[in-house]
């Protein structure tokens, strides 16, 4: 390893060395304050040391680790994610009854931290690494509030499933070593590209992975936890589970499948087909049927998951291309959604009953705005970043002639629109009798959610600029 | 990727826009004393709503057109559930809902015709200007066709896709179902008339007979479920499907006539019900109720009202001398050259037309009061609106030719292949001496650009080359195409592109490919 594999590594390097600083200050100095401002600059160095390791790409560091543009644009997707997270938190976390608030910050640090190995790794020892750092620091996140109940019923769900689709992935790398010898995904391709099927043993193999893969995305049918586990969990770590984790499994999903031949390849293509139709349709369905705003926004995100598939799916020059675009919307969207829950909630509670938004627009007519705009954006309406991503999932879909893939999303739109304009609907009645306090806004999270809307206005209205960006990441 | 903001505006455009404007005050006038809450945040809507519709009317990248088509809908919805009546909000959601979905639809029949056009000649664009006359399979055609054509329907709305729109017109508030009905109906019918038919035009020829049939379903159909309605709103929201049906119809009987006869349609019918909502609006605000039950003797009390409301329905059940009986008659002379059935089945529409007219006039203002009312009749300012209507109307009724000239050269570009092969047989079969040139008279009546096929068709080389060179003055709106790069386009001369292999792409028209010349030796030019 020599200077350029440690600069090439410098977002991931900065970002364990932060969470190590935090944790050393929290042991000498317990200051909520410290905490999160060490954490902002920890996360803002990483963001630095990634713009340093742009033009080293693509490297190979370690038969573990593949720093290429998307990996980095994926790190630097999260760590902005982080840091909207961790200014949510502080205001979040004041307002609530939890006594050391400090450890809290290090959990995020290496939830990103194993998420930036994920969209990294090249080798299954990596992903399975990145994956376990991911879900370790959830659990303690989600349970974070011990007294709360429901908080712990959360956890303790996340990591019976979690630790259960880890088992089925390991065993589907198992298989697959047995088969190929290797656990590089590279030479997992090479394998299945040569031979005019691969066997049975790879197939299996690669199936298993799949479920701990479908697990973590919440694909339908290894979606059952999502609801529990978004309901239970603070609205800012909510709001980590729905971005970050999920993105960074997609980022190593794109890699992953980029390698192999899912087109050419009738069962794989098949399979994935079926996970996204179902993600789709029975996300939507359930999130009809939902009242409290976090278990919809829940299944809201199950569908999406089933949206960012067909990208997936369509392969070729459009894919990357498409689940860029597409996750940065839903990044943006999601956070500001679950942002808007967060600064909502009063002590001891999350504000997610529909009753809290009740007349929102009436008493808090700028935060109504926001979450309105959230709201249109995750149905992909004109003038907002949900719509760009919609249209490039869209156009890769019906570039590969995916038209039956293309016709769900169509028809899911419809269906999704019907509870996000629900909840809008709820945004604008008159205000109830008496309208419960609300507590006052905290300025971080207002510039947080300042920040996510100016993003996705931007985004909807002038996406050249980032489509520029985009453009570097597809494959020449 | 191929966007670009592309606007432009001929004379169909033209009447929509000005229809739009005009309405658009009619809507402002609607609200000016209805509208106490939250003022700011209901005209920030409105506009917004006037703004997308003028882009729809205008825009010329489908891309573009697309954004603007769906930008129009959420302000939309915001009208009607912020400020419509009861049972606003189930409305506003079945409005949203029917028309994201169709227009999503349309969306990926955008993307691809985006990618068939991009993978036949390299170049990826939304520009509707060069996807005219894309090659297409026949059944990719058709596919496509069914995607435009479900936004539009539904826009329309032709008769399986109308259910949203007794509600969303009744439970708007005023101004919306103006809006609603004079406005955003006629997206639909513009999108058939620039979009969906142009670009496949084959496809369009062979869903004609669906649609005309859809047509006139809408026009029994809703004309006899307005006859039972007992709410004055929805009487009049039942009565456009009936005359969005005339449209439909006229669009697709092909010919200039009914499609002259669809346009005027479109216009009168915005004034004419945009005036009768203008009219219940005005009366619900006196007597909160919409009724028709309740009501009853009005007349002697508010004199004026009744005046124009019986001047407004009788506009709507077409009488003689006002704009609708232009149109509805242009669309079934037109539509009666192309099947006598669909012509005379659509005519006894009229008939239910003054049945649900006369009705909706006699329950409300005539007979005894059944209710003793007491309520002001109209003041200045709706007044002047409905004069202004009114007025609007019967100059359509007495002299359409201004406005059947400006949408005349928009329409003549839709003939049907057909129509367009069958005159130029006519034109070729005339007598020719050999290496003479004769411009048959009838050159003069058909546009300047579908002249270049004509040329193509001409047996004799020589003869063809001087007059492609008589006419190479005239045409313009030609782009040049070089080994698939557009080289230069407006005027230009014949023998750039008898010198080389060149295709030609006559823009004006949508006639595309016209390579043929390659075949006429350079040196016939001379």
């Amino acid at each position: 390893m020599n200077g350029g594999d440690l600069l090439a590594l410098g977002p991931l390097i900065a970002l364990g060395l932060t969470a190590v600083v935090v944790m050393l200050a929290a042991a000498f100095c317990r200051n909520h304050r410290l905490a999160v401002a060490l954490t902002l600059a920890g996360l803002t160095a990483a963001g630095v040391a990634l713009v340093c390791a742009w033009p080293l790409t693509p490297r190979q560091v370690t038969p573990l680790l593949l720093i290429d543009r998307p990996a980095l644009f994926y790190t630097g997707l999260m760590l902005a994610a982080a840091l909207v997270v961790t200014l949510l938190s502080h205001g979040y976390l004041e307002q609530q009854p939890i006594g050391r608030r400090e450890e809290y910050y290090v959990l995020v640090l290496t939830t990103t931290l194993g998420a930036g190995v994920l969209a990294a790794s090249a080798h299954f020892a990596s992903f399975f690494l990145g994956l376990e750092l991911l879900s370790v620091s959830l659990f303690a996140l989600v349970a974070y509030p011990r007294t709360n109940p429901l908080c712990i019923e959360a956890g303790i769900k996340y990591l019976v499933l979690a630790g259960t689709s880890s088992a089925f992935l390991l065993f589907g790398v198992g298989l697959v070593y047995a088969a190929l010898g290797t656990l590089d995904f590279a030479r997992l391709a090479a394998a299945a590209a040569g031979g005019a099927a691969p066997g049975l043993l790879i197939l299996a193999g690669v199936s298993l992975t799949l479920v701990g893969i479908g697990f973590k995305l919440s694909l339908v049918p290894f979606h059952l936890w999502a609801p529990d586990v978004y309901q239970g969990a603070p609205a800012p770590v909510a709001a980590l589970v729905a971005t970050v984790s999920k993105g960074a499994v997609f980022a190593l999903l794109l890699r992953y499948v980029g390698q192999l031949p899912v087109s050419q390849h009738a069962a794989l293509f098949t399979m994935f087909t079926v996970l996204a139709i179902a993600s789709m349709f029975i996300g939507n369905w359930l999130a009809l049927l939902q009242q409290n705003v976090k278990r919809l926004l829940a299944y809201s995100s199950i569908a999406h998951m089933g949206y960012l598939l067909v990208a997936l799916l369509a392969g070729g020059r459009w894919a990357p291309a498409a689940v860029a675009v597409y996750l940065t919307a839903y990044f943006v969207t999601t956070l500001g959604a679950f942002g808007v829950v967060a600064v909502l909630s009063p002590r001891g509670r999350d504000a997610d009953a529909p009753e809290d938004i009740l007349g929102l627009a009436w008493r808090r007519p700028w935060l109504a705005g926001v979450f309105t705009l959230m709201l249109l954006s995750l149905a992909g309406i004109p003038l907002t970043a949900g719509f760009v991503g919609k249209f490039f999932v869209l156009a890769a879909g019906v570039n590969s002639n995916l038209w039956l893939l293309a016709a769900a999303l169509a028809v899911n739109s419809a269906i999704g629109l019907f509870y996000y304009l629900r909840l809008i609907v709820l945004l604008f009645r008159q205000p109830a009798p008496a309208p419960a306090a609300t507590p006052p806004l905290p300025r971080l999270a207002a510039a947080a959610l300042g920040a996510l809307t100016l993003a996705l206005l931007w985004l909807g209205v002038y996406p050249a600029p980032f489509l520029q960006l985009i453009r570097m990441l597809m494959p020449d | 990727m191929g966007i670009q903001a592309h606007f432009a505006v001929d004379g169909l455009s033209l009447l929509l826009v000005l229809l739009t404007g005009f309405l658009g005050l009619m809507a402002v006038a609607a609200s000016w004393t209805v509208i106490r809450a939250r003022v700011g945040f209901y005209y920030f809507n409105l506009l917004l709503v006037l703004a997308g519709i003028t882009g729809v009317f205008l825009a010329l990248d489908l891309f573009l057109f697309y954004f603007l088509w769906e930008l129009m809908l959420i302000p939309m919805y915001f009208l009607i559930d912020l400020w419509g009546h009861e049972r606003r909000h189930a409305a506003a959601i079945k409005f949203f809902i029917f028309t994201q979905l169709s227009g999503l639809l349309m969306l990926l029949s955008i993307l691809g015709l985006y990618f068939a056009h991009g993978r036949s000649t390299g170049v990826y664009t939304f520009d509707y200007p060069q996807l005219l006359g894309t090659t297409l399979s026949p059944a990719a055609a058709r596919w496509l066709l069914l995607g435009f054509a479900a936004a539009f329907l539904v826009k329309l709305p032709a008769v399986p896709f109308h259910t949203w729109l007794p509600d969303a017109h009744t439970e708007a508030p005023t101004a919306g179902s103006i809006i609603l009905a004079g406005l955003l109906l006629k997206t639909g019918a513009y999108g058939l008339l620039r979009f969906a038919v142009p670009l496949f035009p084959g496809a369009a020829a062979q869903f004609a007979p669906a649609a005309m049939l859809l047509g006139v379903l809408g026009i029994l159909y809703g004309a006899v479920l307005a006859c039972a309605q007992t709410d004055f709103k929805r009487l009049v929201a039942y009565t456009s499907v009936s005359h969005l049906g005339f449209v439909l119809l006229g669009i697709f009987a092909g010919n200039l006539l009914a499609q002259q006869g669809a346009v005027l349609q479109m216009i009168c019918h915005g004034l004419s019900t945009g005036a009768l909502f203008l009219l219940v609006g005005a009366l619900d605000e006196r007597i909160h109720t919409r009724d028709l039950r309740r009501m009853g003797g009005l007349w002697a009390v508010v004199p004026r009202m009744g005046a124009v409301a019986l001047f407004f329905a009788l506009a709507s059940l077409g009488l003689p001398g006002l704009g609708n009986f232009v149109a509805e008659f242009l669309v079934l002379l037109g539509a009666f050259q192309v099947s006598a059935v669909a012509g005379v089945v659509a005519a006894t529409g009229l008939i239910a037309a003054t049945v649900y007219a006369l009705w909706m006039i006699q329950q409300s203002f005539h007979g005894t009061a059944r209710e003793a009312w007491k309520l002001a009749d109209l003041n200045a300012r709706e007044m002047a609106a409905l004069l202004a209507m009114a007025a609007a109307l019967l100059w359509l009724g007495l002299y359409p030719q201004p406005a059947l000239d400006a949408a005349a050269p928009a329409l003549e570009r839709l003939e049907r292949p057909g129509d367009f092969e069958q005159k130029l047989t006519k034109v070729t079969k005339q007598p020719q001496a050999p290496g003479c040139c004769l411009i048959p008279s009838s050159f003069t009546s058909l546009p300047s650009c579908k002249i270049l096929p004509l040329i193509a068709a001409l047996p004799v080389p020589a003869a063809a080359l001087s007059l492609a060179e008589k006419i190479s003055s005239r045409c313009e709106g030609l782009t040049i195409w070089k080994s698939g790069k557009r080289e230069r386009r407006g005027r230009f001369s014949f023998h750039d592109f008898v010198s080389s292999k060149l295709t030609l792409l006559c823009f004006d028209c949508g006639y595309a490919a016209l390579n043929s010349f390659a075949a006429i030796p350079p040196g016939g030019a001379r």
